[in-house]
């Protein structure tokens, strides 16, 4: 019954756009008698308040030149580079600061949809910052962005099921085969279905492995080798009995629950599971505890993808100088604090993983950021969405994978993808 | 009004009295019209003629500067894809299968609801509720029913079993959804052709000895061959367009996308502006297409028009 949303969504659109109209009266009015500049800042949905509050306070600081305006974005990141992506083609004026997913910098650059950081902004931007977070926001050696909040996988485990934290997969199939033999629970959680999280795993084990998906002139694959045994590691994982049957269709919160039901002695995942744990299952936390992501070899530290968001200053924003202070301002260490110790999410600035404040909250603070600063980033072209979708579609279900046939076929694929050719699955 | 019209009016301008009067209305009514047909010009017949129009560029959203003509290369690209005709396949399975268990079910529901002696409001109440739902909130709750940990539903199977995960069982479920959903409108659309078979005929039957099975084959589904014609006709283009139940189901994965779901990962995701159209086009095709078989095969006519009396 297709009527019902389309009209509903119709009306509520009528009345979105009815309040922009409004409220763009009012911006002009005041505007015109030097009141202060309402700068929009479109970013992910934040329900700590902690983004809010860093809005406000910065609006407060700017000495009555500019008040900014936090305009949540959908809850997916599919959905949230939707509506920037529509909003940037028709020339929007009213976006002035974007929240960008670490994986759009070179996209929105390329296509001329937000403005270069040069000079004193471009060091001011980029101070103190956490280096593969600097190279997402970085695309053919200009920085488009300055990195807001960062975010990586570490490896989680049940130090009552496992004595000590396993340091390569090959040791972590082999202890979880002894649990499940002994009748213990023993699941690897980590993100299966066919989406970007198995974008995010496939380039952690490539990169593991001392590859990558790009060449470095971002022209064409590169993959190889170290692809293959990426693959094959996501293939062993998949058919052994480390696997959880829901693993095809398993993102980062189907695994946090497993993890806390009790059914899992191994998870690959985001730092939210920790506090997570803390309220949910009071009885498992205490032996609850991290490690360093896993290798695929011995001699190699894991190259764990980086995550994050990174601030950008529209093209079209009626008052850039003002928008790119206001992201300085967004992304200062008081406001970055405040997000991590409220919001949950790791900061970009290297000095803030060494305060008391944040350790506190933090204890795997050292952990997260030794894992930043060999992080791997992910394959950046402005056809990053498409590299994605040929990635994810090839390798799923990971228990289907044929290691060496399907990295040949991503070749193809990717080569495909990188010319915006023919059509995506 | 045409101008050789108005020119025969104003030659005979007594001659045909009444039919002036009625050709007058006839002009009122047009004009009257006149206003929703520019508006339904204005938001259809436009966006079709433009989906057209990009479906012949090779048009990214990125960069409009590059866009060019490129001809038809893009329908040569969709129809020389595996990808479109794996898409095309699992649409024609999901609508073929749902819409035959639907015109079924919905069929027992109408008999159930035009014999219901009492509680007559309550049953098709009743009957109605699953329509009412909103269908992406229908489908949540399919989702998470069907999801190992969070299901009553997945609880059921043996242990280990992720239905959603899988390509056949994954289109099984959303048929079930589809089925479970539109059955009410199906039944409702055959309670009215129901509605159309005269009490006398059936009794008649009944009395030269024709048994219950005689009677609905031979009486009463041959006089409801128009309902029955018109209600599969708007289901099965509903069917072929499916997206919702399969975007919040399976988002597509594992090869359980419809064309719908293509057209719209290539128009939102991969921004492609021409393939996407093309796409859309090559939908709005097969639709007027499976219209065009109903119509001139089957003789399907609106509800209420009788043919052989026009």
């Amino acid at each position: 019954m297709p009527t019902v949303p389309s009209l509903r969504s119709r009306w509520a659109s009528a009345a979105a756009g009815l309040a922009v109209v409004v409220s763009t009266l009012a911006g002009c009015g005041s505007g015109g008698q030097n009141g202060p500049v309402t700068l929009n800042w479109y970013n992910f949905p934040d329900d700590s308040g902690a983004l809010q509050q860093a809005a406000d306070r910065c609006g407060q600081q700017s000495g009555g030149r500019y008040t900014i305006r936090y305009d949540k974005l959908p809850r997916g990141a599919d959905g949230q580079r939707q509506q920037l992506v529509r909003r940037m083609a028709a020339h929007d004026t009213d976006v002035d600061i974007l929240g960008l997913d670490v994986t759009w910098p070179a996209e929105f650059a390329e296509a001329g949809w937000i403005r270069e950081w040069t000079g004193k902004l471009r060091d001011r931007g980029t101070a103190d910052t956490l280096d593969a977070a600097v190279r997402t926001a970085t695309w053919r050696g200009r920085l488009y962005a300055t990195p807001y909040n960062s975010n990586t996988q570490l490896l989680w485990y049940r130090d009552d099921l496992v004595r000590t934290p396993p340091r390569t997969w090959a040791e972590m199939l082999a202890t979880a085969e002894d649990l499940a033999r002994a009748g213990k629970p023993h699941y690897v959680e980590i993100q299966g279905a066919q989406y970007e999280g198995l974008t995010v795993w496939f380039n952690t084990l490539v990169a593991s492995a001392g590859g990558s998906v790009l060449t470095p002139d971002a022209q064409a694959p590169s993959l190889g080798p170290p692809a293959v045994a990426a693959a094959t590691v996501m293939h062993d994982l998949a058919t052994s009995a480390a696997a959880d049957p829901s693993l095809p269709n398993q993102m980062e919160d189907q695994n946090r629950l497993a993890m806390e039901s009790g059914t899992a002695a191994f998870e690959l995942n985001y730092p939210f599971v920790y506090p997570s744990m803390k309220a949910n299952q009071p009885a498992l936390f205490p032996h609850f505890h991290w490690a360093p992501y896993p290798a695929v070899t011995p001699d190699r530290p894991a190259g764990v993808t980086i995550g994050g968001i990174d601030l950008a200053v529209g093209a079209y924003s009626r008052h850039p100088d003002l928008a790119f202070e206001a992201t300085l301002c967004l992304r200062s260490r008081d406001n970055q604090l405040t997000n991590a110790l409220k919001g949950g999410l790791p900061p970009s600035l290297r000095s803030l993983y060494r305060t008391e404040e944040l350790t506190r909250s933090y204890p795997f603070a050292a952990d997260v950021l030794a894992a930043l600063d060999s992080a791997s980033v992910r394959p950046q072209t402005p056809a990053y969405q498409n590299v994605s979708i040929a990635i994810s579609h090839t390798l799923s279900p990971p228990a289907g994978i044929r290691p060496e046939k399907d990295v040949a076929d991503l070749r193809g694929q990717i080569q495909d993808a990188l010319g915006s050719k023919g059509l995506i699955p | 009004m045409t101008p050789p019209t108005r020119a025969r009016d104003a030659a005979l301008p007594k001659a045909a009295g009444p039919s002036r009067g009625a050709r007058q209305e006839r002009r009122l009514g047009l004009l009257l019209c006149a206003p929703a047909a520019v508006v339904m010009l204005a938001v259809t017949a436009y966006p079709v003629g433009y989906a057209v129009y990009l479906s012949l560029q090779r048009y990214d959203l990125r960069f409009p500067d590059q866009a060019h003509w490129v001809g038809l290369a893009n329908y040569g690209a969709v129809l020389t894809s595996p990808v479109w005709w794996q898409a095309l396949g699992v649409t024609v399975l999901i609508t073929v299968v749902s819409v035959a268990v639907e015109l079924a079910l919905g069929l027992a529901l109408a008999l159930v609801m035009h014999r219901a002696v009492f509680g007559r409001g309550t049953v098709r109440t009743a009957v109605l509720v699953p329509y009412g739902i909103v269908t992406v909130v229908a489908a949540y709750s399919w989702q998470y029913a069907w999801t190992p940990g969070t299901g009553y539903l997945a609880a059921l199977l043996p242990g280990g079993s992720a239905p959603l995960t899988e390509q056949w069982p994954a289109i099984g479920l959303v048929i079930l959804a589809e089925v479970w959903k539109t059955t009410p409108f199906m039944a409702l659309l055959l309670l009215a052709g129901l509605a159309l078979v005269p009490d006398e005929t059936v009794r008649a039957a009944m009395v030269d000895g024709a048994t219950s099975g005689q009677r609905l084959r031979l009486v009463i589904l041959p006089l409801m061959k128009p309902a029955i014609l018109v209600a599969l006709l708007f289901r099965t283009l509903d069917a072929f367009r499916i997206f919702d139940d399969i975007y919040v189901l399976t988002g597509g994965s594992n090869g359980t996308g419809s064309v719908s779901i293509l057209g719209y990962d290539n128009l939102f995701t991969a921004l492609n502006l021409g393939i996407g159209s093309a796409i859309s086009v090559l939908i709005f095709v097969c639709v007027a297409l499976i219209a065009l078989v109903f119509v001139k095969l089957f003789g399907t006519a609106a509800p209420g028009t009788e043919p052989e009396r026009r």
